[in-house]
């Protein structure tokens, strides 16, 4: 039990996807402009990163290694995620259409998410068990989502910000990331031992 | 020919895929806490881009509209894997420092958007051309970002100290944070030599206008 709450806490906040291993940041500068779209873009990779880790934990052990072919690992879960990304959408629009509008776009630009291929690779180079793979799926993916969530907020206010010209747009937002990362390097102190 | 330098330009300048295009924005920022990492980085990209552009050029004809980004993706994913082998086998200090960002290519969006973008409408040497061109203008721009990291953050140079003792090194350039804010002042650089030369451009043309009246 101390173990998984260990996995969660080093997932969430001191190893946070974004801030200190740089995994998903692609949708992170794309997606955060509103706080609601950041949201979806969060529910959508918490959604596909938990069962992704699933899948992939049972494709790893249950196939790959048992035909001694653990070097395919790459391509295996990158269709491993692309099939479940394309079954997913098929079954939320089916089953619970609610669902399926409000994560719409976003769920497809989830194949490309290095942070769901980069949580499958991190849970067979530390060795998770099943459980632990689980857990580690979803709590990188929250840490993921209040880190879209909080950057969303800060660049809705900084929509009204007057820059210099140069560095309007994309240098601004990246400036506005470096801060918040200083402020999640402060967790890095913390150690469990 | 000069449309081989002209696609050289479009990939290293015009359309950087790094600071213009802002692709590719995941290894940019991890691995540039060093200049070698940065330029084995680079070469990884460029190898698996030129391949997949070729390979992707060659079968452009035979792949059914509906399931080409998944196509895509598997022959990507088998040119990293080759690649990710042959560094395991030849240079493992490279993969020790890169980690998972070599399988992690996979999903690089530069990658993809070429394939995209250009190998699945044009011939075989041109699809070489642009991998590489595209590769090496997100080499030369990972190259120059990790300079500057590697300059402020430790003091060296390809692990060679280029400052005497009396230098302390600034340790928040080597940490994540100073990766958004480095890649933040390169991009505003970027943008300001590009308003500027599209204004000198502007009254060029001004100019240009009142002589003839």
């Amino acid at each position: 039990m101390a173990n998984i709450f260990l996995i969660m806490l080093t997932a969430i906040l001191l190893e946070n996807f974004i801030f200190s291993k740089f995994y998903g940041i692609c949708p992170f500068l794309g997606v955060s402009e509103k706080p609601a779209t950041a949201l979806g873009m969060g529910m959508a990779v918490t959604f596909v990163m938990t069962i992704a880790s699933a899948a992939t934990y049972a494709v790893y052990y249950l196939i790959l290694e048992k035909f001694n072919l653990q070097y395919l690992k790459t391509i295996a879960f990158i269709l491993v995620i692309a099939a479940l990304v394309q079954f997913i959408e098929m079954f939320l629009r089916k089953f619970v259409p609610a669902l399926y509008s409000a994560l719409g776009i976003y769920l497809p630009l989830i194949t490309t998410n290095c942070a769901v291929l980069g949580s499958a690779l991190v849970n067979i180079q530390n060795g998770y068990n099943f459980i632990e793979s689980v857990v580690f799926g979803f709590s990188a993916a929250l840490g993921f989502t209040m880190a879209i969530l909080i950057f969303a907020g800060v660049r809705e206010r900084l929509a009204y910000a007057n820059p210099p010209k140069a560095f309007e747009g994309f240098p601004l937002t990246l400036i506005t990331a470096g801060l918040l990362a200083m402020a999640f390097s402060g967790f890095s102190g913390i150690s469990f031992n | 020919m000069n449309s081989y330098i002209k696609q050289l330009r479009d990939g290293v300048v015009t359309n950087n895929p790094t600071v213009v295009q802002f692709l590719g924005m995941c290894p940019t920022l991890a691995v540039t806490t060093s200049v070698k990492n940065a330029i084995g980085m680079g070469f990884a990209v460029i190898a698996v881009l030129t391949c997949s552009n070729l390979f992707i050029s060659l079968v452009r004809k035979f792949i059914p509209k509906e399931v080409r980004i998944a196509s895509y993706i598997v022959i990507i994913s088998g040119f990293v894997t080759a690649v990710e082998l042959l560094i395991k086998a030849f240079l493992p200090a490279l993969d020790e420092s890169l980690g998972l960002f070599i399988p992690l290519i996979v999903v690089n969006c530069i990658i993809l958007a070429r394939a995209e973008a250009f190998a699945s409408k044009n011939k075989p040497l041109p699809s070489i051309m642009d991998g590489i061109s595209m590769g090496l203008g997100f080499t030369i721009s990972l190259t120059v970002i990790a300079s500057v990291r590697e300059l402020l953050g430790a003091g060296t140079l390809f692990d060679y100290p280029v400052f005497g003792e009396w230098f302390s090194p600034a340790i928040i350039f080597i940490l994540p944070s100073g990766a958004f804010l480095t890649l933040g002042f390169v991009v505003a650089a970027v943008q300001k030599i590009r308003n500027s030369s599209a204004e000198r451009k502007r009254i060029e043309e001004l100019k240009k206008r009142m002589n003839e009246e």
